[in-house]
């Protein structure tokens, strides 16, 4: 449990989601992303927040 | 015979009057730390968090700035849901990426060569290093003041130097005035005043590179092209990661030079993100609007300080 539990990993993942929420308030292609871009990029951040505290 | 007082806290007992040595002496050491640190914290709360807090709430009402005796309704998240099904605002924020990729991709190129350059180590180099720097430690304010005057169309240098340089006459563009270049102004003026900040980072970076690697790779007949692309590039790496994602978080909050250059405009080209905000909150009055609008960018730009901070990390690491 404790090894699945890894910050190092966890952070990369919640990186990528925040990136990708940021990326999706930017882009010109969809209306759609755009609109769920705020709720992708909370997720990430909250996430950040939460694995930070994990072990390393 | 009295004894001497060796320690620092010894002396310091020794030195405080006896009433308020009486009255700290029956505090543990985490009260002691508690009565030092609380008015920070107070301090804190009443800036930061408070704020925060207020502006979280009112993006669920439909109060009014202007209006401050109506009564205020709880209206959910509707805010968010206008916001983010807006194509105006999604224009905006199109607007802000649209700036900041230009303003970082030029900064970053222009900063590494220049701090490449001046990591050669040429004769006067620190005068050089100087005079680059010195835009970055002028105020946003002056700068937009000043640049405004330098991009008009009769009697501004940039159009002057521009007429030199292609031989169009001066006063046949406006540099704030038209929906093609007023973007690129906006760009080139972020560029000057940053570029410095980018090329120090850039420089930290070369600098922290062991000369003993150089010296291998010599040993070894490595062309100085090279040398540049497996050992400079992939070592200064994380330093220009750090510069990109830093001005990446202040163009993205970008207001000051955009409202004194163009004031969003013309029309709504250069209307960014924060531009805006201010015209929904301080023009329009929105506030509960104006509040999510906010909530949504601290988000984003929290988001990004995360990452901005664990690249921090990865760099203190080497």
């Amino acid at each position: 449990m404790r090894r699945f539990f890894r910050r190092g990993p966890w952070e990369a993942v919640a990186t990528g989601i925040i990136a990708c929420g940021v990326v999706m308030l930017m882009q010109p292609l969809s209306l759609t992303l755009y609109s769920w871009s705020f709720a992708t990029t909370l997720t990430g951040t909250v996430m950040f927040v939460v694995v930070s505290k994990f072990p390393d | 015979m009295p004894r001497t007082l060796n320690t620092l806290a010894e002396r310091a007992a020794a030195a405080t009057p006896q009433a308020v040595a009486r009255r700290v002496r029956g505090l543990s050491d985490r009260a002691v730390a508690w009565a030092f640190i609380s008015p920070t914290i107070v301090l804190l709360l009443a800036i930061n968090i408070f704020p925060l807090v207020w502006t979280i709430w009112l993006s669920f009402t439909n109060y009014r700035a202007n209006r401050p005796n109506a009564p205020v309704r709880w209206i959910g998240g509707d805010w968010y849901t206008d916001i983010l099904t807006n194509p105006d605002i999604w224009v905006a924020m199109q607007v802000t990426a649209r700036f900041v990729i230009a303003s970082i991709a030029i900064q970053t190129v222009l900063g590494f060569t220049l701090a490449w350059l001046i990591d050669r180590r040429f004769r006067g180099h620190g005068v050089w290093t100087t005079v680059i720097l010195l835009p970055m430690m002028l105020s946003p304010a002056v700068v937009g003041n000043f640049w405004t005057f330098l991009y008009q169309p009769q009697i501004g240098l940039f159009n002057y130097m521009v007429s030199f340089v292609t031989g169009v006459p001066p006063s046949s563009f406006q540099m704030l005035g038209d929906v093609t270049l007023s973007p690129w102004a906006i760009v080139i003026v972020d560029t000057w005043m940053w570029t410095p900040y980018v090329m120090l980072i850039c420089v930290a970076g070369l600098r922290s590179i062991p000369e003993h690697i150089y010296e291998a790779a010599e040993i070894d007949r490595a062309s100085a092209w090279r040398r540049f692309w497996s050992i400079t590039l992939p070592m200064a790496l994380p330093f220009i990661m750090l510069a990109v994602l830093f001005r990446g978080i202040e163009n993205f909050k970008m207001f000051d030079m955009v409202n004194l250059l163009t004031g969003g405009g013309p029309g709504s080209t250069t209307e960014v993100a924060s531009i805006t905000l201010k015209r929904e909150a301080f023009e329009k009055w929105r506030t509960g609007y104006s509040s999510a609008f906010a909530i949504i960018l601290f988000v984003t730009v929290f988001g990004l300080a995360n990452i901005y901070v664990k690249a921090l990390n990865r760099v203190k690491q080497r």
